[in-house]
């Protein structure tokens, strides 16, 4: 690569387990032995021709890969002057770039002989894939979920029930995603002989952060490569969402050692991160240890997991990984929150303008290239018409369509008030049932 | 001098295995939480673990994150911790240790962490997500301030890494009796004695086993080969149901002086 950083100078292929003073392995020793088993095989099985070939036979035949990059002109032409291209992960199989990760770890898994596949979910995107790879490959999967998040994302949960995997909701702390992966790794201390923790994202204890990236990469390589042969040159600007930062990692990687691409991170910024009602653990500044690693952490002032808001489930998590808190310190990425009004006009702006439905998650992004575009043309309209910017459009929304009929208020009030009297007179025919000692 | 090696040693001289018990730090509330903690000092406790109410306890099981949760809720703040551990070791003898999840340290820094403990009468900590491999920072600290550091040691831990914790370790190491989270259990696996062993083997002078121990009988039946046992859940479900009374019946109980 001829346009890549000095030898020495890269920020390419990290291997872990710090990155600058972030990461490690801060976890109970008990785990220790299954996070050397992971490191050594996953190790090994990148180096191992026939692994990679099933893995990317699987990216191919199974998820339908590559994803397709293309141009929104309708959304753009509503931001201002940038063209902006899609990186459309949300076509894969299941929706969403996380089949990336589980496929990867899933044969993994199967390598090292473990029977049985478990992991957190968020929004239900992670579950949704890990219950599709142990349906796939014949495993046992349990999937834990904050309670708040069985509710927020039902139809998910229905769906990993029918993958055949067990949903647990989790009743602790917040019952959001960090204490789904505390319950996790619980039943991985005890089960961890037959069981392989499917982790979601780019953080907790190494090899994670590195093996989760490395498995997503192949988002960026594409990106990369579809630039070049559709537009023979790079982006100006690589945007997409950051929660634990996978899709981020993954699209980010291969343009590490592209100094004129600017790489840019969105957070979720919830009511503002004011209010302290956020998800913007970066933004936020304090560096601290969760689920096995250092990073940017939301903590107080002793040293507590601060719960965090975020309208996407899957953004809703306190921390970061490691290597995105090391690229902010370095300069490298910036990172911005977004609040979730800003990501609801842009969630609605796509959907309306180019027919695509995105992932809340997804639509922070959306917002960071919106917020880019305008800007650049502020400055300098005729300079803003000839960039372009890269969103990994990380996941469909079809899940979100609750949320954002709620958001918009768009269901029909007149059947709503129907709705709520048919129920009324339900209650009203029972209570009378009951009265008269009649069986429901 | 180690504070904790010289109350596991004291045990050993009365021809008996130690005996630590755990309870949460101002769980109910501070002030019965100071009084269980004695009084479990008084029915035969060796040394005590302070445990410190963390937000992400992923080695508890649902009794300890239940009681914690509730600590957590009514606002309790580490000041408190060093307050208790003062009360405690102020009225009794027991070695006191605190039981601490990194981040908290991590958050106050360590230095000032262990000189904090250091003043308050604690003999040191025990750090359940700290292996060894990440401890440079709080060996210096506790070093400084001479405490001791008790690191765990796991069924699926190999002899090199038995070796770096036995070294790391001052006070005892930290047997964990099974592969899960703490809870009390009906039957204590073979694997604690295997630890066990392991750990002598790999240098450590005292080694105490924890995990689902819960009645007499698994006390005698580990104190038969570790240096100490360690009893955790079975002491928060007597503190919750019936108070400091409570605890010290069960402490008398699992120590063998009921």
């Amino acid at each position: 690569m001829t346009d890549s950083a000095a030898a020495g100078s890269s920020h390419r292929g990290a291997e872990g387990p710090y990155y600058g003073p972030y990461g490690g392995r801060w976890m109970p020793e008990s785990l220790i032995a299954a996070l050397d088993e992971v490191e050594q095989t996953f190790g090994e099985a990148r180096e191992d021709e026939e692994f990679v070939a099933e893995y990317q036979r699987l990216c191919r035949d199974y998820t339908g890969r590559p994803s397709l990059l293309a141009e929104v002109p309708r959304f753009a032409a509503e931001q201002g002057a940038a063209r902006i291209l899609l990186k459309r992960e949300d076509l894969n199989h299941t929706g969403s770039h996380k089949i990336n990760n589980v496929l990867g770890q899933a044969l993994l898994a199967r390598r090292m002989g473990k029977t049985r596949l478990i992991a957190e979910t968020g929004a239900g995107q992670h579950g949704v894939a890990t219950a599709t790879a142990a349906a796939l490959m014949g495993m046992e999967c349990m999937i834990y979920m904050g309670a708040e998040d069985t509710r927020r994302q039902a139809l998910n949960v229905a769906r990993m029930r029918l993958l055949g995997a067990e949903v647990v909701p989790v009743e602790h702390g917040a019952k959001t995603l960090k204490d789904a992966i505390n319950e996790a790794l619980r039943d991985w201390v005890a089960t961890v002989e037959n069981t392989h923790y499917l982790l979601g994202t780019v953080t907790g204890p190494h090899p994670f952060p590195s093996m989760v990236r490395w498995f997503h990469q192949v988002i960026g390589e594409e990106a990369r490569e579809q630039m070049l042969a559709q537009e023979g040159r790079l982006p100006d600007a690589v945007a997409a969402c950051v929660g634990g930062g996978s899709n981020a990692m993954g699209i980010f990687h291969a343009f590490l050692d592209d100094a004129e691409v600017a790489l840019h991170g969105y957070e979720a910024g919830g009511d503002g991160v004011e209010t302290g009602r956020h998800a913007a653990a970066i933004t936020l500044g304090r560096s601290g240890v969760l689920h096995g690693a250092r990073s940017y952490l939301m903590q107080d002032e002793d040293g507590q997991t601060l719960d965090s808001h975020s309208i996407s489930a899957g953004l809703d998590y306190p921390s970061v990984g490691p290597e995105h808190a090391h690229l902010a310190d370095s300069g490298r990425a910036v990172y911005e929150p977004v609040t979730d009004a800003e990501c609801m006009t842009a969630f609605e702006t796509l959907c309306r303008t180019e027919g695509i439905i995105p992932a809340i998650e997804s639509a922070h992004a959306l917002a960071g290239a919106a917020r880019l575009s305008a800007a650049w043309t502020a400055e300098d309209p005729e300079a803003a018409a000839e960039r372009i910017i890269v969103v990994s459009l990380s996941g469909r929304g079809d899940k979100d369509v609750g949320t954002a009929a709620e958001w918009f208020d768009l269901l029909d009030e007149q059947q709503e008030r129907q709705e709520r009297q048919e129920r009324q007179e339900r209650l009203d025919e029972d209570e009378q049932g009951d009265e008269t000692g009649v069986q429901a | 001098m180690s504070i904790t090696a010289d109350a596991v040693e004291a045990a050993r001289a009365e021809g008996r295995s130690a005996f630590i018990g755990y309870l949460p730090a101002g769980y109910p509330d501070k002030e019965a939480s100071i009084a269980a903690a004695i009084a479990l000092a008084e029915n035969g406790a060796d040394v005590l673990e302070i445990g410190i109410p963390y937000s992400d306890p992923v080695m508890d099981g649902p009794v300890i994150q239940q009681a914690t949760t509730e600590v957590l809720a009514r606002g309790f703040r580490m000041d408190e911790v060093f307050e208790i551990v003062a009360a405690v070791s102020a009225a009794t003898d027991a070695a006191v240790l605190v039981m601490t999840y990194w981040n908290l340290i991590d958050r106050m820094g360590p230095a000032v962490f262990a000189r904090r403990l250091a003043e308050a009468g604690g003999a040191g900590a025990i750090t359940p997500d700290l292996t060894p491999d990440e401890a440079e920072a709080w060996i210096a600290a506790a070093d400084a301030h001479d405490l001791d550091r008790v690191f765990l040691a796991a069924p699926t831990s190999t002899p090199e890494r038995m070796r770096r914790i036995a070294e790391s370790s001052r006070g005892f190491v930290y047997g964990v009796s099974l592969m899960g989270v703490t809870g009390a259990r009906t039957e204590v696996s073979d694997a604690a004695e295997r630890v066990v062993s392991a750990a002598h083997e790999a240098g450590a002078e005292r080694v105490c086993v924890g995990l689902g121990v819960s009645t007499r009988a698994h006390v005698e039946e580990i104190g038969a080969y570790a240096d100490g046992v360690i009893v955790g859940t079975a002491l928060v479900a007597a503190l919750r149901d019936g108070g400091p009374e409570a605890v010290a019946a069960k402490a008398a109980e699992l120590s063998g002086r009921g």
